[in-house]
């Protein structure tokens, strides 16, 4: 997985309370058995019009969002389905940054095991933020996940919480089934103490 | 200070607790499906890993299936997903109820099914419905495809510990009241996100007065107000539910596991992180007329109007919704036209809720202009269901009786809702373009979506009732 200890990057933002998986990837590109190429079908109900052309004006396809790579958006971000092609398809996208007030739990732990840092925000912040985005008075963010601070293009810095296993986990992009792996001994002492009768009877 | 419900599951599956708080959990339980497992299992092939505890994992195919025919799987991508499925199973020594087995269907209705979902367990699955299990006093949550990977791998997935929370649900319902209407009403009263970040134990007067079935239905959709988990402590319904099931456990295993059964329960002293009390007795059967779970209200309610909106934000989504569900303020729920109706998915296709559905429709007629659907949860389901004559009922009312699977409920199989018409749907999400792109859902019980077909529109079924059924 590729780490993440510093970005630099375009903001994009989506003033959109409960935006849910199906509508970051809509079922119908669910169907593939990779990992890649779910970017061409983020957010595709919104971003194209029925005829299949762009739809000009969804929030990722204005001139001044080409490019983005950290996305702020409002409460509740990714709920509903558990669908991981959701990260998939915003990293493929080419976002390593999501800020917003709130984000559903599984998607939350989605975007750790694949690269995207989800930075949860005060709401009075991304109020403050998405107003002064939208007036055109920043564009640009610096995110420094090692520092655990965030700062604008227009001078607003603040910093944020964030779980240190996770943090651990996104700046040196480890992969969790190896360092679960070390803990071999302690999964079969634990499977020892176990009855039988917890098992799935064949 | 005593423990909550959680708590001792959760205590009882700790393998390693980390200084940082991160616990790995041993899983009980794993639950697979075509969609979100392929990548799972590519992960381990590419890594040169096997399945840790095949025995402890179970697939089927449920997304995908076409519910007509479910061989003739059309679409060449969903024939592949399947096929994926099929051999990895056989590779990786998985047991799966496939296409022919007698056991296939929803993940989650087959799981409790064959007695695989027991109490006390830890289940997972990646499918965010997970928490259906949780009515057995089972710790089940969704995950997603990368711990998929990881439990396939390890049995284990790193967790860090969630809050808790109660949510007594006291009084007794009306009659044509469901469980349905108690999860919509709660989820409309607190909206979608208050249940993040905790699990949730369902307690309270009425829950004793529930079957199983009933309680996998608010157990399904704790996920829909952001809960990672619903839980109900097990009582001798669970346990009368569970005996004699295909895989549940026999002889003097099934003795200890009822007697660790009976005090698998919140102590008294137990401290929940928050508590929450909602009265159920004056609850009518509820309709969602937006585009969350929340968005719904009593069938003798109104489309609301955003000026009315406790905020700004609200107000917007209001707003955004009424525009998708092209509704306007003030009308009547009562009067909102339907031309589909789906009785099916995880939420709402048990053999009890085909049996109420029938029991409205018997002796009526489907309203014209109207399709109804009814899919069932399972092949055990349709196989119940038509030994009873269900399937005689509908399809003389005029609706469709379908082969199992996860049809309408999100449209990836051949099962869509045509953009800009409405349906009257069991299922448990009514977000834009789930059942279809264009598609207007509106969550029912079975009870009200059988009566919006026979009426065409929704209609209050505690009326329907009490006119009496005519043959
Ligand atoms: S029935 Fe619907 S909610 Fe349930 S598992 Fe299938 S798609 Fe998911």
């Amino acid at each position: 997985m590729e780490p993440i200890v510093r970005h630099e990057g375009l903001v994009v933002c989506m003033n959109r309370v409960n935006v849910d998986t199906d509508q970051i990837i809509p079922k119908q590109f669910l169907k593939r058995i990779e990992r890649d190429g779910f970017g061409e079908f983020l957010f595709f109900d919104w971003r194209y019009l029925p005829d299949g052309s762009p739809n000009p004006d969804f929030e990722l396809n204005r001139p001044e969002a080409k490019g983005a790579t950290i996305l702020l958006v409002d409460d509740n971000f990714g709920c509903g389905s558990s669908r991981e092609h959701a990260v998939w398809a915003l990293r493929d996208y080419g976002f390593r940054v999501i800020l917003a007030p709130s984000f559903a739990d599984i998607f939350y732990n989605n975007c750790f095991k694949n690269g995207l840092l989800p930075i949860r925000i005060p709401r009075e912040l991304y109020k403050q933020l998405s107003e002064s985005h939208a007036r055109g008075e920043w564009r640009r963010m610096t995110v420094d996940l090692e520092q655990q601070t965030a700062a604008t293009d227009h001078g607003v810095t603040f910093s944020f919480e964030i779980d240190p296993h996770k943090r651990h986990m996104l700046l040196h992009g480890l992969d969790d089934i190896g360092i679960t792996l070390q803990y071999e001994d302690e999964i079969a002492r634990y499977e020892a103490s176990r009855r039988p009768y917890q098992f799935v009877y064949a | 200070m005593g423990r909550t419900l959680f708590e001792k599951v959760w205590d009882a599956h700790v393998v390693k607790e980390l200084p940082d708080g991160q616990t790995l959990l041993y899983i009980d339980l794993h639950l697979v499906h075509e969609v979100t497992s392929p990548q799972a299992f590519a992960g381990l092939r590419f890594a040169g890993r096997k399945v840790r505890r095949p025995e402890l994992t179970f697939a089927t195919m449920d997304h995908n299936v076409p519910t007509v025919n479910p061989k003739d799987v059309r679409d060449a991508i969903a024939r592949k997903q399947i096929e994926t499925l099929e051999q990895n199973c056989r590779e990786f020594g998985v047991q799966l109820a496939g296409l022919d087995s007698p056991f296939q269907g929803i993940v989650h209705v087959i799981g409790p099914e064959l007695g695989l979902t027991m109490p006390g367990k830890t289940i997972v699955c990646g499918d965010s419905h997970t928490s259906t299990h949780g009515a057995f006093g089972a710790l089940a949550f969704g995950i997603g495809t990368s711990e998929v990977e990881h439990v396939l791998a390890t049995q284990c997935l790193w967790q860090s510990r969630p809050k808790t929370m109660r949510i007594q649900l006291n009084g007794a319902l009306q009659p044509g009241v469901t469980a349905k209407d108690v999860i919509l009403g709660l989820i409309a009263k607190y909206g979608v996100n208050f249940g993040t970040g905790h699990v949730v134990e369902y307690a309270g007067s009425l829950i004793p007065q529930l079957s199983m079935e009933q309680r996998m239905t608010i157990c399904n959709m704790s996920i829909e107000f952001g809960a990672r988990a619903g839980m109900m402590a097990p009582d001798e319904t669970t346990i009368a539910y569970v005996q004699g099931r295909r895989y549940a456990p026999k002889g003097e295993d099934w003795e200890a596991c009822v007697a660790e059964w009976r005090e698998l329960k919140s102590d008294l002293d137990a401290v929940f992180d928050v508590d929450v009390v909602f009265d159920v007795h004056d609850l009518e059967p509820q309709v969602t007329w937006g585009t969350n779970p929340g968005q719904g209200t009593g069938i003798s309610g109104v489309v609301p109007d955003p000026k009315d909106a406790k905020s700004e934000e609200e107000a917007l989504a209001i707003r955004q919704a009424l525009e998708y569900m092209d509704l306007k303020p003030g009308t009547k729920i009562s009067e909102i036209p339907i031309q589909h109706v789906f009785i099916g998915s995880c939420t709402n296709a048990r053999i009890e809720d085909l049996r109420l559905a029938a029991s409205i429709v018997k002796g009526r007629r489907v309203a014209d202009g109207v399709r109804a659907v009814v899919v069932p949860g399972s092949k055990q389901v349709k196989q119940q269901a038509e030994a009873e004559g269900l399937h005689e009922i509908f399809l003389e009312a005029g609706f469709e009786w379908r082969e199992p699977g996860c049809s309408a409920c999100l449209g990836m199989n051949p099962d869509i809702i045509p953009a800009g018409e409405r349906c009257a749907s069991t299922s448990n999400r009514n977000f834009e373009g789930r059942q279809g792109k264009g598609a207007r859902t509106h969550l029912v019980s079975p009870a009200m979506a059988a009566a919006a077909a026979i009426a065409g529109h929704f209609v209050d079924v505690r009326e329907l009732t009490s006119e009496g059924v005519t043959a």
